[in-house]
């Protein structure tokens, strides 16, 4: 039971009905990205034919860690958000639709969480 | 009411293809495609955290000719999603909007991504002990 009026609660929500916050977080991992992608390739030209331990080596730098875990949440969190349009757009069946969004966040927090865990598991060296 | 037959969005086919909506699902289908090269990522990423011998099965995998031309295509899908990516973030700034500027920054985009792609992919085969 909320004590917001029901002018309060549907304020700002539009037609959507879940207001502007999507696409405002669209952006804003976009805006993320941008620096953290670019550092990111520019620094896999660097060290894309070094050896394990020049990676790992690379990986450990507690600036690299601390950038790739932000590059992993980012990237993920955008993907999914792209994603989520695509399938809003184009799939029409409401079943199909709750699976597809339900596999999607899914798979992208799975993605996030592998990328997270191997960072750290090479940072913090217990490999 | 009979709603099930009705035309849904987007329906694209019945428009003739023009540069900017050419460039707007281009965008949607790099990021698609950028998304799905996250697989790489983690699987180059999860096979740093496995130890020197996953990692050296992993760099043999991703020097295959074949991954190396997706590879290339993921470089321009990356650098075309990001140009048209600032492209969109300054429309939604509400700079650009007008139609020789809308078009003026798409060719600049398509031009961008291609010469960024080529140098880097110039810069990855001139490497010591680069992928020839």
């Amino acid at each position: 039971m909320s004590l917001r009026s029901a002018l309060g609660r549907v304020k700002g929500l539009g037609s959507a009905k879940e207001g502007v916050g999507h696409w405002r977080v669209q952006r804003l991992t976009a805006m993320a990205l941008v620096p953290l992608s670019l550092w990111f390739v520019l620094s896999l030209l660097r060290v894309f034919n070094n050896s394990h331990s020049e990676v790992v080596a690379w990986v450990s730098a507690p600036t690299v860690t601390v950038l790739l875990i932000a590059l992993s949440a980012m990237l993920f969190w955008h993907l999914q958000l792209g994603l989520q349009v695509v399938i809003e757009d184009y799939v029409h069946t409401p079943w199909k639709q709750i699976a597809m969004q339900s596999l999607l966040r899914a798979g992208a927090g799975l993605g996030a969480l592998i990328a997270i865990v191997s960072i750290l598991k090479i940072s913090l060296a217990l490999g | 009411m009979t709603m099930s037959n009705r035309p849904l969005s987007p329906h694209l086919q019945i428009y003739r293809p023009q540069l900017t909506s050419v460039l707007s699902i281009t965008h949607r289908m790099t990021g698609i495609f950028l998304a799905l090269g996250t697989l790489v990522l983690l699987f180059w990423l999860s096979a740093a955290a496995g130890g020197p011998d996953a990692y050296a099965a992993a760099q043999s995998v991703l020097d295959m000719v074949i991954v190396k031309l997706v590879l290339v295509g993921w470089t321009w899908a990356f650098f075309y999603h990001l140009c048209n990516g600032l492209r969109h973030l300054c429309w939604d700034a509400g700079w650009g909007f007008e139609l020789g500027t809308a078009y003026a920054s798409g060719y600049a985009v398509l031009a961008t991504s291609i010469v960024v792609t080529l140098l880097v992919w110039g810069y990855v085969l001139a490497a010591p002990g680069g992928v020839a």
